[in-house]
């Protein structure tokens, strides 16, 4: 029982993991990507879809990588060369993308969808207690912490981390010594995509194996919120997407026990604690200033 | 080959005036592509797009239905969006506007007279500044990011809706429908010209606010005082205006144009109370904010663009069999256009092959 709760909620964090490391990645670039739940919800569509005509969901999961990243280009090409405002061209996307897989998907309403298989390694996943939770869950589980553990080595243990971080924090000097910061960026924006596209595929081939039309009901949101939370550090956003997969597995349980809260009202609970978590992280304004990256969200033209 | 931008001298007027009629034909090249893709005889589709719905009176006042609360919510987003408020969360807005501008229909039927409709309206108003009103106080209290938190107040504003129309506010006689009771003739927003179809004042209330939003940005002090926070917090700090209250200012008058659309909507077009009453006005207004550049004026044209779509996707569903679900990808699409052609008013786009870029580069050095 136990342990099969802490499954569930690692279930419910994974996505929410892999969309927000992508998201750090990009923002730690000084990118403020406002299209998470678009990308993410692409990715849920094409994964999907490619599973069901493949039957493999090894290969949705891959087309859902690669829709999510090319999906993110479109941004990238706004933003960073052609310069418009992040925040209106991360909600166009958000805009488009719940619509394109709205129309995209119109087939694949109420079809049976494929469900990647759990790992089963003899004996380990048979142990008693922690067998299941450790060594029985989908890969993907797997992924996610191996991603972000290579997130936090990149960023803060390469130079090319450490590159990609100056960039975020002052474009204008980074483009001084040389460093290509716009190619960087795009770059970096196409890793959230992909990292965007992977989490709506987990979501519509692992934690409900169907597509149902904005199945991704703001955990792209929540994504970005995640970010802010983990004051753009790697395994605080681990620590951060647990607590919200616990969260909403708990809510879940209390409306299946029926302790007379109104189903609707529990199902606020995610979106509210995002809300009050925000509020817990962003009062305290010298730690905010200090851990944003310095040139979040600036415009970059490279004067020549 | 590789784009450069050149920074224009001074903003290109002829690009300010004319770069959403660009954005709206490059929208209709990409939809005339996306049908031909579909199987569809382009030129037909978007004829059921964009000009059928044009054809009939009772269809020019549906027109009218649909552009009302855009235009409603647009201008107030208009005054966010102008004074680096990014307010997203109109749709929540909006329906908490609905929900307390219904209190008195739903909770006391008997009680009808002339005033109840000011009333209502008001409330509409009340209930979606109020609402507004939580992410300004985070953001200037506690310095919460307002993109966020407004945003996340909409799926609590749907959970909560859907949650009223089932639960305590569910028609006693309505045979468990979740839905409300139908507002009583007195709670009913008239139709302006009933004889010939369906418009309601809601339209009206849009024109006036569209109007009168305009002359504060363009002709007070207060207009001013928006734009120049907007543009440079630190330049309106040394003028002495005060950015906490204009968060505030924004939020509250984008909170409460919202609700008032939310009301008008319900008690105009709907008459009650459902767990859906929204199909997404909230997050379309953001584009029709930009499409009409910000500008009440503008954002009057675009409400008009916008609200076209809705019907055309409507007509184009029920003659030629497209989706209706084409028009949400259809609107992203305009958003996409009209931002990346905004860019030609600061900026001289410049295709450079990369030999070229070397000469370019060497004249320069020069």
């Amino acid at each position: 029982m136990f342990e099969g709760i802490l499954i569930t909620i690692a279930t419910a964090a994974t996505p929410l993991l892999i969309a927000s490391v992508g998201e750090l990645v990009v923002e730690r670039s000084g990118v403020l990507n406002l299209g998470v739940e678009g990308m993410m919800v692409m990715g849920a569509v094409t994964g999907f879809g490619v599973a069901l005509a493949t039957g493999s969901p090894w290969l949705g999961v891959l087309a859902a990588i690669i829709v999510g990243a090319l999906f993110s280009l479109l941004f990238g090409f706004l933003t960073l060369t052609l310069v418009t405002n992040q925040v209106a061209t991360g909600l166009a996307l958000t805009l488009l993308g719940l619509g394109l897989s709205g129309m995209l998907g119109e087939s694949f309403v109420g079809q049976p969808g494929v469900k990647m298989d759990y790992i089963y390694i003899p004996v380990l996943t048979d142990l008693p207690l922690v067998g299941k939770l450790f060594f029985g869950q989908d890969p993907l589980f797997y992924v996610s912490l191996l991603l972000t553990a290579g997130v936090a080595y990149f960023l803060f243990r390469t130079r090319a981390g450490l590159t990609l971080r100056s960039i975020g924090d002052n474009h204008t000097s980074a483009h001084a010594l040389g460093i290509n910061v716009i190619g960087i960026r795009y770059l970096a924006v196409m890793f959230g995509g992909a990292c965007a596209g992977l989490a709506g595929a987990y979501l519509s081939l692992v934690y409900t194996p169907q597509w149902i039309e904005n199945m991704t009901a703001g955990r792209g949101w929540i994504a970005l919120a995640l970010v802010v939370f983990a004051s753009w550090r790697p395994w605080r956003v681990l620590a951060g997407a647990y607590l919200f997969g616990a969260v909403s597995i708990g809510q879940l349980h209390a409306q299946a026990l029926g302790i007379g809260v109104p189903s609707q009202l529990l199902s606020s609970l995610p979106y509210l604690a995002t809300i009050v978590v925000l509020v817990l992280i962003s009062r305290n304004r010298r730690l905010t200033m200090v851990n944003t990256p310095a040139s979040l969200g600036r415009p970059f033209v490279p004067d020549r | 080959m590789r784009i450069e931008l050149v920074k224009r001298p001074e903003r290109s007027q002829l690009f300010a005036a004319f770069s959403p009629f660009i954005a709206l034909g490059l929208t209709l090249i990409a939809g005339a592509i996306m049908f031909t893709v579909l199987g569809k005889d382009p030129v037909e589709a978007l004829y059921y797009y964009f000009i059928d719905p044009l054809r009939e009176v009772w269809s020019l006042h549906e027109l009218a239905v649909k552009a009302a609360p855009l235009i409603l919510i647009a201008v107030g987003l208009s005054i966010c969006f102008l004074s680096n408020n990014w307010n997203i969360g109109a749709e929540g807005q909006f329906i908490m506007g609905a929900i307390a501008g219904s209190i008195l229909p739903v909770m006391f039927p008997e009680f009808q007279s002339w005033i109840v409709l000011p009333l209502m309206l008001l409330m509409g108003i009340a209930g979606g500044a109020a609402y507004g009103a939580i992410p300004a106080y985070l953001k200037v209290r506690f310095n919460t990011n307002e993109i966020l938190t407004s945003l996340m107040l909409v799926y609590v504003a749907q959970l909560f809706l859907d949650w009223m129309v089932r639960g305590p506010w569910r028609n006693p006689e309505g045979m468990n429908f979740p839905e409300t009771r139908t507002f009583s003739p007195s709670a009913v927003l008239p139709e302006i010209w009933s004889a010939s179809g369906r418009a309601n004042w809601g339209f009206v209330f849009a024109i006036v606010a569209a109007v009168a939003l305009w002359f504060m940005l363009s002709r007070t002090l207060r207009g001013f005082e928006v734009q120049v926070l907007g543009q440079s917090p630190r330049a309106g700090k040394f003028a002495g205006f005060s950015q906490s209250r204009m968060v505030f200012f924004a939020f509250l008058v984008a909170g409460g144009l919202a609700g008032l659309a939310g009301i008008s909507e319900v008690s105009g077009a709907i008459g009650q109370l459902r767990p859906t009453i929204s199909p997404g006005y909230g997050f379309a207004a953001i584009i029709v904010a930009f499409l009409g550049r910000l500008n009440p004026l503008g954002i009057i044209a675009a409400g008009l663009v916008l609200a076209l779509s809705y019907l055309g996707g409507e007509a184009a569903q029920i003659s030629i069999g497209v989706s209706d679900k084409v028009v949400r990808a259809f609107q992203g699409m305009l958003l996409f256009f009209v931002l990346a052609c905004d860019t030609l008013i600061l900026y001289r786009v410049r295709f450079v092959g990369s030999s070229a870029a070397k000469t370019v580069e060497a004249t320069q050095n020069v």
